[in-house]
């Protein structure tokens, strides 16, 4: 690891003076992922920011519905808190599909939505080639080994997948990232939050290096009784996902045996961001849920995949993905 | 059996490499390797902010920001024992156990929290120790393997692994001991898992052999001992049950 500075600090506004005034500076939250990447000599910051005491744990309604989780709560404390159990029970199954219980125990909710590719290019430094890690150096991934990569929405500079099963329940539940620098507070969309890579894969997100992420916010949801978290990998836990699916449904009238109101389909291990597949959502509405509507469902979420030489398998398996997680969803499964 | 060491052997105590032993600019102290063991009194307020000494909690040091690689204090307790350290940033949770403090039961498998070996108990939960910082548990009540048995006697768990033969090289076995003590006080806070059908339900989980093996995940055994593994657990499991019931 790198030689580098520490701070320790319980408060946010010590905290963003630091951040603005080292260059380069990164917070340290669980560091379950950052230290690895230290260790690996993929990150070299030289200053760390310890904010694990800051007061960003929380997780409480918000006036007019909805729920705050805060940025520092744990991933195990927010899977098993009553009211994300109850009212967003697509999150606590999210949430418990990722890694494992003790990584859970040290993982912060903010510094999952920070996590950065496991593309191994990108986590391996023998590799020279990755324009996430070393801009301008190329991608080895296109033209390598490639089974895990994205078949939605890559470059041709980079085909890395974001790897957090949080955040594709994130994009179905409609939830907003508070963040605060120097200059004060801003929100911004999930969806606006994770990035494509274009001609900037080093870019993970929209969020600016002297921004500290303050919570998640999510709007009342309407699918806390019709909801699935879809997840396939090479091992049954411990693992990142091939693909992903949060599926979420909301029927008119309530029960599952009416038309389709709304829908969220979000998918993971597919792209450099949850890709939410809206035109698999709008092939849902207005019909019941049943074997015509979900295979319309599956073949629209497909539509403009470019896989590579390895993941041509991801195309289909998307597709039976999002019918199982409809089918499970509805309850039809 | 469980106090066997490394097959690899670990070494003699090596020196106390992550302690800075050198005078620490603007603190007027030098921690020495030798009274480390014994404690020293640095008078730490809990989660100041590391650098300088004649300053408020909760703020920078009044200097410009020059970058400082050097000691950070860190103050935590091990098995009951309070430790007040000097370290580089960069020793981890693990390496100081290991390596400074002798305390070579916690073992480094993966080293990438791949593995779970390193699983120690922080403040009451399972963590990886390969990949936390020591200075990022200052404050924090540590429990290894160690840490399990107390007043001579093995742990439950202990002896559960040793009933059921949890284990074939041992390397494992500490960070499946740790990792299993805290999944337990999960199931009976009620934390769900992946596994658990319905999510919602409140009140202790019912601990079927599927949900062992996923809440243990965590923790890989390369000698493939799992049927011993879940076996252990299970046992303490329906035990710690059949003693609730009983004094209910």
């Amino acid at each position: 690891m790198n030689p580098f500075g520490y701070e320790r600090t319980e408060q946010a506004e010590t905290a963003l003076r630091a951040i603005a005034e080292y260059s380069g500076a990164k917070f340290l939250a669980g560091g379950t992922n950052l230290i690895d990447l230290m260790k690996n000599g993929v990150e070299k910051p030289p200053m760390l920011i310890d904010i694990n005491h800051l007061p960003l744990r929380a997780i409480e309604d918000l006036p007019g519905g909805g729920l705050r989780i805060g940025a520092l709560a744990r991933n195990s404390d927010t899977a098993s808190h009553p009211l994300v159990r109850t009212n967003y029970p697509l999150l606590a199954r999210a949430i418990l599909s990722g890694a494992s219980p003790q990584l859970r125990n040290m993982a912060t909710n903010g510094g999952n939505l920070l996590q950065r590719t496991r593309c191994y290019y990108f986590m391996d430094t023998g590799f020279p080639a990755c324009n996430k890690r070393t801009p301008g150096s190329g991608c080895g991934a296109i033209g390598g080994v490639n089974r895990i990569h994205a078949i939605f929405g890559a470059s041709g500079a980079c085909i890395a997948t974001h790897p957090s099963d949080m955040c594709v329940a994130l994009a179905a539940l409609d939830a907003t990232i508070r963040v605060r620098s120097a200059q004060g507070e801003r929100t911004i969309a999930i969806d606006e939050f994770h990035r494509l890579p274009g001609d900037t894969p080093s870019i993970d997100t929209t969020l600016r290096p002297d921004e500290l992420v303050l919570s998640i916010d999510m709007p009342r949801s309407p699918y806390s009784a019709h909801s699935h978290y879809l997840k396939v990998r090479d091992r049954a836990s411990y693992e990142f996902a091939l693909v992903s699916v949060a599926a979420a449904l909301e029927f008119e009238g309530g029960d599952g045996g009416g038309r389709i109101r709304s829908a969220r389909i979000a998918l993971g291990g597919v792209a450099h961001k949850p890709w939410r597949a809206k035109d698999a959502e709008q092939a849902l509405i207005g019909n019941p849920l049943d074997e015509s509507s979900i295979q319309r469902a599956a073949q629209a979420a497909v539509v403009g995949a470019k896989p590579q030489r390895d993941n041509a398998f991801k195309v289909t398996l998307v597709q039976r993905c999002v019918a199982r997680a409809l089918a499970t969803a509805g309850g039809l499964a | 059996m469980i106090q066997e060491r490394n097959p690899k052997g670990d070494q003699a105590p090596k020196p106390h490499t992550a302690l800075i032993r050198w005078s620490v600019t603007r603190r007027e102290f030098v921690v020495t390797a030798g009274s480390v063991a014994g404690g020293m009194a640095l008078g730490l307020s809990p989660f100041a902010v590391s650098s300088g000494a004649a300053q408020e909690p909760g703020t920078l040091s009044e200097a410009p920001p020059a970058i400082r690689p050097g000691a950070v204090p860190v103050a935590l307790t091990i098995n009951g024992k309070r430790h007040e350290l000097s370290l580089d940033p960069r020793v981890t949770l693990l390496d100081l156990l290991r390596n400074d403090l002798d305390l070579t039961g916690t073992k480094k498998g993966c080293d990438h929290g791949q593995c779970g070996a390193c699983t120690v108990l922080a403040n009451g939960r399972r963590i990886n120790s390969c990949l936390s910082l020591a200075a990022a548990h200052h404050g924090e009540e540590i429990i290894t393997i160690e840490g399990l048995a107390l007043a001579g006697r093995l742990h439950p768990m202990q002896e559960a692994f040793l009933e059921h033969d949890g284990m074939q090289c041992g390397y494992c076995t500490p960070g499946q001991i740790c990792s299993a003590v805290a999944m337990l006080d999960e199931a009976r806070a009620g934390e769900s898992s992946f596994v658990t059908a319905d999510i919602g339900a409140p009140g202790a989980a019912e601990l079927t052999p599927a949900e062992i093996r996923e809440r243990m995940s965590g923790n890989i055994c390369r000698c493939g001992a799992y049927p011993g593994i879940i076996a252990a657990v299970e046992s303490v499991w329906q035990g710690s049950r059949a003693n609730h019931e009983g004094r209910a």
